[in-house]
């Protein structure tokens, strides 16, 4: 799965190594995803890392009910998502504002940059604003030297101070999709 | 005639030593805080379809303790593609135990799936579930509680077919962060 993924995206994910590292040093230990060509490769790390729990998903919201779990049992919890599965994730994130359970939700962006594929725009649009109105609090990254930096300050805002954080990563820094 | 709930929720958490119980919104909430508060239980009182997916972030994250899920036919019927990732995920230390009064009690008794003859049981079978069943009578209950402090191969589901009606309510605390804590504490983990 993720090779055949990666052979649909034109550019490579140099900066998925460095994002694991962050992730793993802020101390996350399990993690849970319904693919996404754009964490294609961090998935495959993350899969591979046997200090770490992985579930794949079949909606996006189970992974924030299994974040709620994990850290219930002391353990931090990462969501690997594209921005279409935030939608599937409203309802669910009121367990994690009105608990205060830190969450880190990575978002990779579809329907915003070079998008082929209509469908995915109307999501797309939605997801800052519907995150911003359930109480999540949204990072943009555009370069994967930003993404780097403010993944690790965004798990330790989740972590540390029990926030709800999506780090949005730009479908123009992502590259564009071939067809 | 099928079970009280109430009579055996409380059967079922009986003697429950070190078990970890997350309980869905609704009744299930109230059957549990009725059969005995703790501060081992997680009561949820939103976030429907969340209840066995937040049994498996903390099967998974505390594998040395037996976590139970307990919820009713709707809540679960909400997460039925949890069922789907708790059988691949296969925690050994977790069960569910589906309170299945074939309807929506809370918002006025509405038959649910299983009324109309969806069989959660089957469903989880079909998940990969280790372990499956359905009980309708007390010696089955007394049976089951026995079996959820038992070491298991996988993943657990079982369902209680209970009477379709509300008893009285039995209130735990709303406040989801007093909730949080409290269980966390518990677990000899730091608070914030």
């Amino acid at each position: 799965m993720p090779a055949a993924a990666d052979a649909k995206t034109d550019l490579a994910q140099p900066w998925a190594s460095d994002v694991h590292r962050v992730l793993k040093s802020a101390g996350v230990t399990h993690m849970s995803y319904v693919p996404d060509a754009g964490h294609a490769s961090l998935i495959d790390l993350f899969a591979a890392d046997p200090d770490v729990v992985s579930n794949v998903l079949t909606s996006e919201q189970e992974g924030i009910a299994i974040a709620a779990g994990a850290w219930l049992g002391g353990k931090r919890s990462v969501l690997l998502l594209q921005s279409s599965g935030v939608g599937n994730c409203i309802n669910m994130l009121s367990l994690m504002t009105i608990a205060r359970f830190p969450l880190l939700m990575l978002v990779t962006m579809r329907g915003e940059w070079a998008e082929f594929n209509p469908w995915q725009v109307p999501m797309g649009r939605a997801t800052e604003p519907a995150l911003d109105a359930i109480g999540v609090r949204t990072f943009r990254t555009d370069t994967a030297e930003d993404l780097v930096e403010v993944a690790g300050s965004a798990a330790a805002l989740a972590y540390e101070a029990d926030q709800q954080i999506a780090l949005l990563i730009s479908q123009r820094m992502l590259g564009k999709k071939i067809w | 005639m099928a079970l009280d709930r109430r009579t055996a929720v409380a059967a079922l958490l009986r003697d429950r030593g070190g078990l970890l119980v997350v309980s869905g919104l609704g009744s299930p909430t109230y059957d549990v805080h009725a059969a005995g508060d703790s501060d081992a239980n997680f009561y949820l009182w939103g976030a429907m379809g969340s209840a066995a997916l937040i049994g498996l972030g903390l099967a998974q994250a505390r594998p040395d303790r037996n976590v139970l899920a307990i919820t009713g036919d709707g809540e679960q019927l909400m997460g039925l593609g949890g069922l789907a990732t708790i059988g691949v995920a296969r925690p050994r230390n977790l069960s569910i135990v589906v309170v299945d009064n074939g309807h929506f009690g809370e918002t006025g008794m509405q038959r649910s799936h299983t009324g109309c003859g969806l069989d959660l049981a089957a469903v989880a079978s079909a998940c990969g579930f280790a372990e499956t069943g359905v009980a309708a009578d007390m010696a089955a209950v007394d049976a089951l509680r026995g079996t959820l402090h038992r070491p298991a191969e996988g993943p657990r589901l079982f369902v209680l077919k209970v009477e379709a009606e509300n008893p009285p309510r039995s209130l735990p605390p709303r406040d989801a962060v007093f909730l949080k804590n409290r269980f966390r504490a518990h677990l000899g983990l730091p608070v914030t």
